[in-house]
C-alpha cells in the first residue's frame, strides 16, 4: 500500500456516522484519471481432476471511486471468482489488478493481508459472521485483526462506540450482545455491513448480498448501500444474479463465458 | 486480540476438547503423585540410612582392622578438621545372634557393630531410633528397669500400641528368671546341663585366653578408679560378687602385677580422653568370664547360680535391630520373640589370622528401629570396648585398641565427595577404604532413582498418547472451523494469526488440562493416606500394609521443580500436538474455507 492510500484512509472523514452533506470525493481530477479499481486480462481457471476449467478468460473493467457497480453473469458465469481476485481472496493466473493505479495482486502476502483489512470491505451471500463471538465483537474483529493485543485493549473504548455507531446506522443497535445465530438473515447482514465498514475502507465488495434474502431485506440491505454509496462515496462492487438488484447500482458490469459483455 | 479472544471462546465452548485432554489431566496428576510418592519414599529412605551411616565411613579393608583409632582420628583432623564435626571409632563384623523362643533356638545372620557410646551420637541419629526415652536422650548400654516405648515413638498415635514393651527391663527380666528357675526345677538334672545353652560353648582360643589372661591382671586397677563414675548403681554390687567368685582363679598373678598395672592404666588415663577410661574399665569387667573359660571348661555361666545371677545381674549390654527379635503381625502389630531384658548369645569371628570364632552372651538393653527393614534385621550394637576385649582387638602393651572403621560426620553444606576425596588421597588404598554413606548404599538409592526414571518415561508416554488425541481432536476442530478460518483471512488475517489461534488453543488447552491435573495430584498427595484408607474399607484390603514398608503412613515429598516440569512437559506436548492441525489451519485457501459448507 503506497502512501497517498495511507493518506487518504486516515484523512477521510468519520461521514457516515456524522452523516457529514459537506463530504467532497477525494482531489476530482485525479480520480476520474485514475480508476479506484482496475482488472486487466484477468484469467482464472480451476482444475478438476486432470481437466482444466477455465472461468475467467480475460476480464477488463475499471471501477471509478465512488462508483457503485454491480456484476451480473449467469450462475458458473465467474462473477464470484472475479470478486474473489478483486478482493484479493486468490490470485488470478495471468492479468493484473489495480488499487488507485498501483498493482496489488503480485504484492507479498503481508501486504495483501493488509489491504484486504484496511482497504476492502467484504460481505458475503452467507453473511460469515463468526458464530463464537457476539455481533458487536463479529463487527469489532477487523480492529482486533489489525491491532495488537496491548493497542487494541487500550482504544477499546473508542473502538468500541466505532462499532456501535455502525451498528446503530445499519439498525442493529438492539442487538449488540447476541450471537449470529439469534440474529434474522437481515440482521446477520446489516452486521456483516457494519462489520465491512469498521476499517473504514475504500471499497466494499458483496458477493451475493441479498442472495439469501426475501425480498423485501434484500432491498433494505440494498437501501444501505445505497445510502453509503451517495453519503459516504464509497466505492461499491457488487455481484449478483438478480437483474432487479443489480439495476438498483449505477453501472452493470455483465459476464458471458468468462469475459465482460460490451453493453 | 482476535487470537486470544478466540481460543477463549473455543475453550469456553468446545467441552469436546475438553475430553481430549482428560488423558493428559490424568497423565499429570499421575506423574506428580508417583513422583511425590517416590521421592517421599527415597527421602525417607535416605533419611534412615544417613542416619545409621555417617557422612563418611573411613574403614580398615581387614576384619582385624587398625590400631589406634585415636591416632586416625588425629591423622582425618590434620589432613580435613576444617569439615569434620564429629567422629566415632566403630568395629563392624559378621556375626550370628541365636536366643530361645518357647523352648527352640532361632539364629539370625547380623552386622555385629561396636559403638563407642561417648561419641557414636556425634555422627548420626543413632540414638533416634531407640525404644527407651533415656536411651534417645544418651544411650547406656545398663538395661533400664522399665520405661520403654508402647507406642512406637517414630509413627504416632495411630499406631498399635506393643503392650508386651510395658513389660521390658529388669522387670521382664526378673519374670524370665522365675519362670527359667521353676522349668529347671521341674527337670530331672540330667537333662538340665544338655539343655543349657551355655554347656555347648566353644572353650576360646589360646590366643583370646593369654590376652584376656593379660588383661585380666590389670583388672582391679582400672576397675577401681572407675567405680564412682559408674551410673548403673544397681549393678555395682553385683559386679563385686562376680568378681569375688573368680578371685581365686587369678589373684596368685594379680597381686605382684598390681602396683605396675595400676601405674600403667593411670598414665594411658590422664594422656588418653575420657573413653579411654571406659575402655578400660568395661573390658576389665568382662574379661571375668571369657577368662574364666580355658580354666573351667563349663564357663563361668555354667554354673549361673552361684557366679552370674541373672535376676540381678547383666551381661554387656546390647542394642539389637528390632526385625531380629520380632515378627510382624497383621494390622501393624508385632510379635516379640525376645525383649530388653532377654540374654542372646552373639558369635563372631575374632581378630587373628585365620579368625575362630568366638561366643559371648549380651542382655538386650534396647531395641533398634530405623524403620529400615535392612538394618533392622541385621543390626546389633554393643559397646567398642566389649567388642574389642571379646575379638583381640586389642594391644595388651599400650592398652590401645583396633577399629574397623571411623565414622565421619561433616560439618553442614560441606561436599562429601570432595572430603571422600581428600581423605583418599591422604590414606593408603590398599589398608583404607574411604566412602561416603552415598557411595554405601549407592545400589539402593540408583535402584530408586531408576524406578522413578523408568515410571517418569512410562507416565510421559501416557502423556504423549494423550498428545495424539489432542492432535486428533484438533484436527476435527479445525475441519469443524474451516469457515471461521476463511472468513478471518478475508478480514485481513494473516497466516500466522491463524496458526496463532490454533496454537494457543492448544497451550489453553494444556494448560486446563495440566493444570487441573496439577490440582488433582497435588491434593490426591495431601490426602494420600487417607485415600488409602478409604479403599482399603471399600475393597477390605489394605492398600498400604505398614508391616511391608515399616512406614506408618504413605511419605510424600513435593518437589516443586518436579512439579513445574511435569506441566511444563504437559503444555509442550499439547502445543506440539496443535502444531500440524494449527499448520493446516493457516495454508487453508480462503476462498476453499469461505466455500465450504
Amino acid at each position: 500500500m503506497n502512501n497517498p492510500h495511507a493518506a487518504s484512509v486516515s484523512n477521510r472523514p468519520r461521514a457516515l456516522a456524522a452523516g457529514s452533506p459537506h463530504f467532497v470525493p477525494q482531489s476530482g481530477e485525479a480520480a476520474t484519471a485514475t480508476p479506484r479499481l482496475q482488472a486487466r486480462g484477468l484469467r482464472k481457471s480451476y482444475r478438476k481432476g486432470q481437466v482444466e476449467i477455465p472461468v475467467l478468460k480475460g476480464v477488463d473493467f475499471n471501477v471509478q471511486p465512488g462508483e457503485f457497480v454491480s456484476i451480473i453473469g449467469a450462475s458458473g458465469s465467474g462473477k464470484s471468482t472475479l470478486l474473489h481476485l478483486l478482493g484479493l481472496l486468490d490470485g488470478p493466473d495471468a492479468g493484473e489488478i489495480r488499487f488507485d493505479g498501483g498493482r496489488i495482486d503480485d504484492l507479498p502476502v503481508r501486504r495483501r493481508d493488509l489491504i484486504r483489512n484496511q482497504q476492502f470491505g467484504m460481505i458475503f451471500q452467507f453473511y460469515h459472521l463468526l458464530p463464537e463471538l457476539s455481533t458487536l465483537e463479529n463487527v469489532l474483529a477487523p480492529q482486533m485483526i489489525a491491532a495488537g493485543a496491548w493497542s487494541f485493549l487500550r482504544s477499546r473504548a473508542r473502538l468500541a462506540q466505532e462499532a456501535r455507531d455502525l451498528l446503530g446506522m445499519v439498525g442493529l443497535g438492539h442487538r449488540l450482545k447476541h450471537r449470529p445465530r439469534e440474529l434474522s438473515g437481515g440482521e446477520m447482514q446489516r452486521a456483516a455491513i457494519a462489520r465491512a465498514l469498521i476499517m473504514r475502507p475504500q471499497v466494499l465488495l458483496a458477493d451475493e448480498p441479498t442472495g439469501n434474502l426475501d425480498r423485501a431485506t434484500g432491498l433494505e440491505i440494498l437501501r444501505i448501500l445505497r445510502t453509503l454509496n451517495a453519503q459516504e462515496n464509497l466505492t461499491i462492487v457488487m455481484v449478483t444474479h438478480d437483474l432487479a438488484i443489480a439495476e438498483e447500482a449505477d453501472r452493470i458490469v455483465r459476464l458471458c463465458e468468462g469475459g465482460v459483455e460490451k453493453a | 486480540m482476535y487470537k486470544l479472544l478466540l481460543c477463549w471462546r473455543y475453550l469456553r465452548t468446545r467441552w469436546i476438547a475438553l475430553a481430549s485432554i482428560i488423558s493428559v489431566t490424568l497423565g499429570v496428576a499421575t506423574m506428580i503423585v508417583v513422583n511425590s510418592v517416590m521421592e517421599g519414599f527415597r527421602h525417607e529412605m535416605q533419611q534412615r540410612i544417613h542416619g545409621i551411616l555417617s557422612d563418611i565411613v573411613f574403614e580398615s579393608n581387614s576384619l582385624a582392622g587398625f590400631y589406634d583409632p585415636d591416632w586416625h582420628m588425629e591423622q582425618i583432623r590434620q589432613v580435613a578438621g576444617q569439615y569434620i564435626e564429629g567422629m566415632t571409632p566403630t568395629v563392624v563384623v559378621p556375626a550370628m545372634l541365636s536366643y530361645e523362643y518357647n523352648g527352640s533356638s532361632i539364629t539370625r545372620a547380623v552386622q555385629l557393630i561396636g559403638i563407642d557410646e561417648r561419641t557414636q551420637s556425634q555422627v548420626g541419629d543413632f540414638c533416634h531410633y531407640l525404644q527407651h526415652p533415656g536411651n534417645r536422650e544418651k544411650i547406656s548400654f545398663d538395661l533400664r528397669d522399665d520405661g520403654y516405648d508402647v507406642i512406637d515413638h517414630q509413627a504416632g498415635p495411630d499406631a498399635p500400641p506393643r503392650h508386651e514393651m510395658r513389660e521390658a527391663g529388669w522387670k521382664h527380666r526378673h519374670k524370665w528368671v522365675e519362670r527359667q528357675r521353676l522349668l529347671e526345677s521341674m527337670q530331672p538334672k540330667a537333662d538340665r546341663q544338655a539343655s543349657d545353652p551355655h554347656a555347648t560353648r566353644v572353650p576360646l582360643e589360646s590366643l583370646e585366653a593369654t590376652l584376656a589372661h593379660e588383661q585380666h591382671t590389670i583388672r582391679p586397677a582400672a576397675f577401681e578408679p572407675a567405680l564412682p563414675d559408674d551410673g548403673a548403681d544397681e549393678a555395682n554390687p553385683l559386679r563385686d560378687d562376680g568378681l569375688a567368685g573368680e578371685t581365686p582363679l587369678t589373684g596368685s598373678e594379680n597381686s605382684p602385677i598390681a602396683p605396675a598395672a595400676t601405674a600403667h592404666a593411670a598414665a594411658v588415663n590422664a594422656a588418653t580422653h575420657d573413653s579411654a577410661q571406659t575402655a578400660a574399665q568395661v573390658p576389665a569387667e568382662l574379661t571375668v568370664e571369657s577368662a574364666a573359660g580355658p580354666i573351667n571348661p563349663f564357663g563361668a555361666q555354667a554354673t549361673p547360680a552361684e557366679t552370674f545371677d541373672p535376676d540381678k545381674q547383666q551381661h554387656p549390654g546390647a542394642v539389637i535391630g528390632i526385625s531380629t527379635v520380632t515378627h510382624p503381625l497383621a494390622g501393624g502389630h508385632t510379635l516379640f520373640l525376645a525383649m530388653p531384658g532377654d540374654d542372646v548369645r552373639l558369635s563372631f569371628p575374632t581378630a587373628g589370622t585365620p579368625p575362630e570364632v568366638s561366643h559371648a552372651s549380651f542382655t538386650i538393653v534396647d531395641l533398634y528401629e530405623s524403620k529400615m527393614s535392612e538394618y533392622d534385621a541385621s543390626f546389633v550394637f554393643v559397646p567398642i570396648a566389649t567388642l574389642q576385649q571379646y575379638r583381640g582387638m586389642f594391644d595388651p602393651e599400650t592398652k590401645i585398641g583396633f577399629a574397623t572403621s571411623i565414622q565421619i560426620k561433616l560439618k553442614p553444606g560441606v561436599d562429601g565427595q570432595m572430603v571422600r576425596d581428600v581423605l583418599r588421597a591422604a590414606f593408603a588404598p590398599q589398608i583404607y577404604n574411604i566412602s561416603t554413606w552415598r557411595d554405601k548404599q549407592g545400589p539402593l538409592l540408583a535402584a530408586v532413582q531408576m524406578e522413578t526414571a523408568i515410571l517418569n518415561v512410562l507416565l510421559f508416554m501416557i502423556i504423549f498418547v494423550a498428545g495424539f488425541g489432542i492432535l486428533a481432536i484438533f484436527f476435527m476442530i479445525v475441519v469443524e472451523k474451516t469457515r471461521d478460518i476463511g472468513i478471518l483471512k478475508a478480514l485481513g488475517a494473516s497466516r500466522r494469526g491463524i496458526l496463532g489461534i490454533f496454537l494457543g488453543y492448544g497451550l489453553s488447552l494444556g494448560i486446563v488440562g495440566a493444570g487441573a491435573g496439577m490440582v488433582i495430584g497435588l491434593l490426591f498427595v495431601a490426602y494420600i493416606n487417607e485415600i488409602a484408607d478409604l479403599l482399603g474399607m471399600i475393597t477390605g484390603q489394605e492398600v498400604f500394609d505398614p508391616t511391608i514398608y515399616y512406614f506408618q503412613k504413605i511419605p510424600t515429598i513435593i518437589e516443586p521443580g518436579t512439579v513445574t516440569w511435569i506441566v511444563a512437559g504437559a503444555l509442550l506436548i499439547a502445543v506440539l500436538a496443535s502444531v500440524l492441525p494449527a499448520r493446516r489451519a493457516a495454508r487453508l485457501h480462503p476462498v476453499e474455507a469461505l466455500r465450504y459448507e
